[in-house]
């Protein structure tokens, strides 16, 4: 019943991000417990568990989001193609422009459309010119599947769209600095199921170019638009698989309780 | 079924709850609670209402005749031989007669206006009708022959300003029996007071030099003027702005995005907190201290009482600027730091444009507190300056010795002349037209910036 009809498992797809042994503390409690987990390229991987299983922490572990908060401490080591993103010589800032990040609440900037598009790229200094902005700019809302909604209204502010759209104006604007890996935390938990059902279509056509992390707390939508899952609990992964084994099959009783509905 | 038969009524309820229509005593005790304190609410509103009409009444009445000022119109005749003995108009030579010898031609003309308009002179000296004008009337009269000396030989209709005891008694503060403990002025004064209002010569008009014009001294009350001590606090808080604006900013972005929230900036925090509730004499005698008698910059100087109003607006400016900064959703930061911005673009790009109208207000409120401030420039000796004159360039501004408008209304408060003290409520209503006019500017820069998005 959890049958992911778009899941193309036999590929093969080389890996981007490896985590090994990856220990974060908030102060004395330990939040992520010994996670090693690798995460393809050109898959969609989602990360399913109970609220405050450690998911979401993890998740900004990726691109380093964590580092706002100060008592939060990292261990262990995470390898973006084969470069550790917590090695001293790493600049933060370079390293989220490779992985762009999307949120719970749909954050538009209090600027207009375009300028929430083009901030990205300004800063990054991806255009030379105001035509390749342009350009950035219309390419990405495409992307974002927005364009249609909104060319005609690129200079009004961003906070007047609605809640399912500003969510795909956030993503839009997430791609527009052409990361590698995008991460998404709970992109839908705040949308309609109409705003969601575009989102996650939106989620399956960013495949094509991108890694995409989900952390998602709807088993469905795990289902729906990941081909690869991990299931968190108490900080610890507990399983990661294909996802339809791991809904059809999972081999942690604990996995198995989760997504019957018996914990959490 | 037996539940449907059983009867909504009086057995089908506990017999704890009555009908819904009356009301239970715990219900009525409740509800009265909610009455009392609603009035308690409005009595105390009221109460406060009253106190502003109160305190708005009394500075109107007190302080609105201050704007108004007493002239006589008087034909002087400005002889030759007296004023310019050479003939030839050379200002240097001019400049020699000094204002004694322009005082008889005023005792002339005042005798002749008495004499054409057929009013009985009851003085034997001429000289004792020149208690009537301003002793500031003979310099007034010298310096629009200098600045014109064409007029020489002819006879000039000059609007001099009555004395001080002469406008009390067209405002109603000098009477008849008060003259009777008072040298300065007659009851017969007052006759010929009465009958040059009669014919339109001595009249109340409105005194632009009250706005614009210098402090005066102690016996001139009817020359006073806020203007000078106005130019020293415009000074004081162009310093004030250009200090504390961005030390206060750069201060509160520093502790409330960049600082490590350790032991330290829990200690500055509070220190700050502090420095708001500490009394401004404090901050003034610091400043004696420090920018006086160490540094040895000049006393009474618009830089000092600026510097020490600095100290003084600094903690309600990085207060209220940490709380804008605090209020701005935390979203915007993680949306910023997502696509790739660094800490300093996330907070310059994102965070201080939303916080600028809440910065913004807090600067100004600031200021206005500033601006109303006496207590500190008591110790710098910007209170008993006699303000003059107008200071002579920018420099001067900010260097020479001036009052503040504060200062200049306690000062002149504090004079034993009762027209001093109807100066000092007009004073105060120049005060507060500016306070209120830099709290409107806040609030309509904050609905600006806000209606942007």
């Amino acid at each position: 019943m959890y049958d992911s009809p778009k899941s193309d498992s036999t590929v093969k797809h080389a890996i981007k991000i490896a985590a090994n042994k990856v220990q974060v503390f908030y102060g004395d409690t330990h939040a992520i417990k010994d996670v090693d987990v690798q995460i393809e390229d050109k898959t969609v991987t989602a990360f399913i568990g109970p609220s405050g299983c450690g998911k979401s922490t993890f998740l900004r572990t990726l691109n380093r989001m964590n580092d706002t908060i100060d008592i939060c401490r990292v261990e262990g080591e995470i390898l973006l193609d084969g470069e550790n993103i917590y090695d001293k010589r790493v600049d933060p800032v370079q390293l989220r422009a490779k992985v762009g990040m999307v949120f719970q609440k749909p954050n538009p900037f209090p600027k207009s459309i375009y300028d929430n598009i083009a901030y990205g790229p300004r800063i990054h200094g991806l255009a030379k010119t105001k035509a390749d902005l342009d350009e950035i700019v219309e390419k990405s809302l495409r992307r974002g599947a927005i364009w249609n909604e909104v060319k005609d209204r690129l200079h009004s502010p961003g906070t007047g769209l609605s809640g399912g759209q500003q969510q795909r104006l956030c993503i839009a604007r997430a791609v527009a600095t052409e990361p590698e890996v995008l991460l998404m935390d709970e992109p839908c938990s705040a949308l309609d199921p109409i705003a969601t059902g575009q989102v996650e279509e939106l989620i399956d056509e960013l495949r094509e170019s991108y890694s995409v992390v989900i952390v998602t707390h709807s088993m469905q939508q795990a289902a729906r638009v990941s081909q690869k899952t991990a299931f968190f609990h108490l900080g610890n992964l507990v399983e990661f698989g294909e996802t339809s084994q791991i809904f059809t099959n999972p081999k942690d009783p604990r996995t198995e309780s989760y997504i019957t509905g018996r914990i959490g | 079924m037996t539940d449907a038969t059983v009867q909504p009524g009086a057995e089908g309820r506990p017999a704890k709850s009555g009908s819904l229509l009356e009301q239970d005593a715990r219900t009525k005790r409740r509800n009265a609670a909610e009455a009392r304190f609603k009035f308690y609410g409005m009595a105390a509103v009221g109460i406060g209402v009253i106190f502003l009409i109160l305190l708005l009444v009394s500075i109107v009445r007190n302080g609105v005749p201050a704007f108004t000022q007493t002239f006589v119109t008087v034909p002087i005749y400005l002889p030759e031989d007296k004023l310019d003995k050479s003939g030839v108009r050379d200002p240097d030579v001019m400049r020699k007669v000094t204002t004694f010898g322009y005082a008889p031609l005023l005792d002339d003309a005042l005798v002749k206006t008495l004499e054409e308009n057929g009013i009985e002179m009851p003085f034997a000296k001429p000289a004792k009708l020149r208690d009537m004008v301003s002793s500031s009337a003979a310099a007034q009269v010298r310096d629009t022959v200098l600045a014109n000396p064409d007029l020489i030989g002819q006879t000039v209709d000059f609007k001099l300003l009555a004395s001080s005891r002469v406008d009390g008694y067209m405002k109603g503060r000098v009477t008849r029996e008060s003259l009777a403990r008072d040298k300065n002025l007659d009851a017969e004064h007052l006759d010929i007071v009465d009958q040059l209002h009669d014919l339109g010569a001595l009249e109340r008009s409105f005194n632009w030099a009250f706005i614009f014009g210098s402090d005066a001294s102690e016996s001139r009350p009817e020359q006073a003027g806020l203007g000078v001590s106005m130019v020293g606090s415009l000074f004081m808080m162009i310093v004030v702005l250009v200090l504390s604006l961005p030390i206060g900013v750069a201060a509160s972005i520093y502790l409330e995005e960049f600082a490590p929230k350790n032991r330290w900036t829990d200690l500055i925090e509070v220190n700050i907190s502090n420095l708001a509730a500490v009394p401004s004499i404090v901050f003034g005698i610091l400043g004696l201290a420090v920018f006086i008698q160490f540094a040895h910059l000049p006393m009474s100087a618009p830089l000092v009482g600026g510097l020490v109003l600095t100290l003084m607006t600094l903690p309600t400016i990085i207060i209220s600027t940490r709380a804008s900064l605090k209020a701005v959703p935390p979203s915007i930061r993680d949306a910023a730091l997502g696509v790739g911005a660094s800490k300093m673009q996330s907070v310059f790009h994102h965070v201080l444009p939303l916080a600028m109208p809440g910065i913004l207000t807090g600067t100004i409120l600031g200021l206005a507190q500033a601006l109303g401030e006496t207590a500190p420039l008591l110790l710098i000796g910007m209170v008993g300056f006699i303000a003059s004159n107008m200071p002579d360039g920018v420099a001067a501004g900010f260097l020479s010795p001036n009052s503040a408008m504060p200062a200049q209304i306690y000062e002149w408060a504090k004079r034993a002349d009762p027209a001093y003290y109807e100066r000092a409520w007009g004073g105060i209503i120049i005060l507060l037209v500016f306070l209120m006019t830099m709290n409107i500017i806040a609030i309509l820069l904050r609905r600006r910036f806000e209606r942007r998005w």
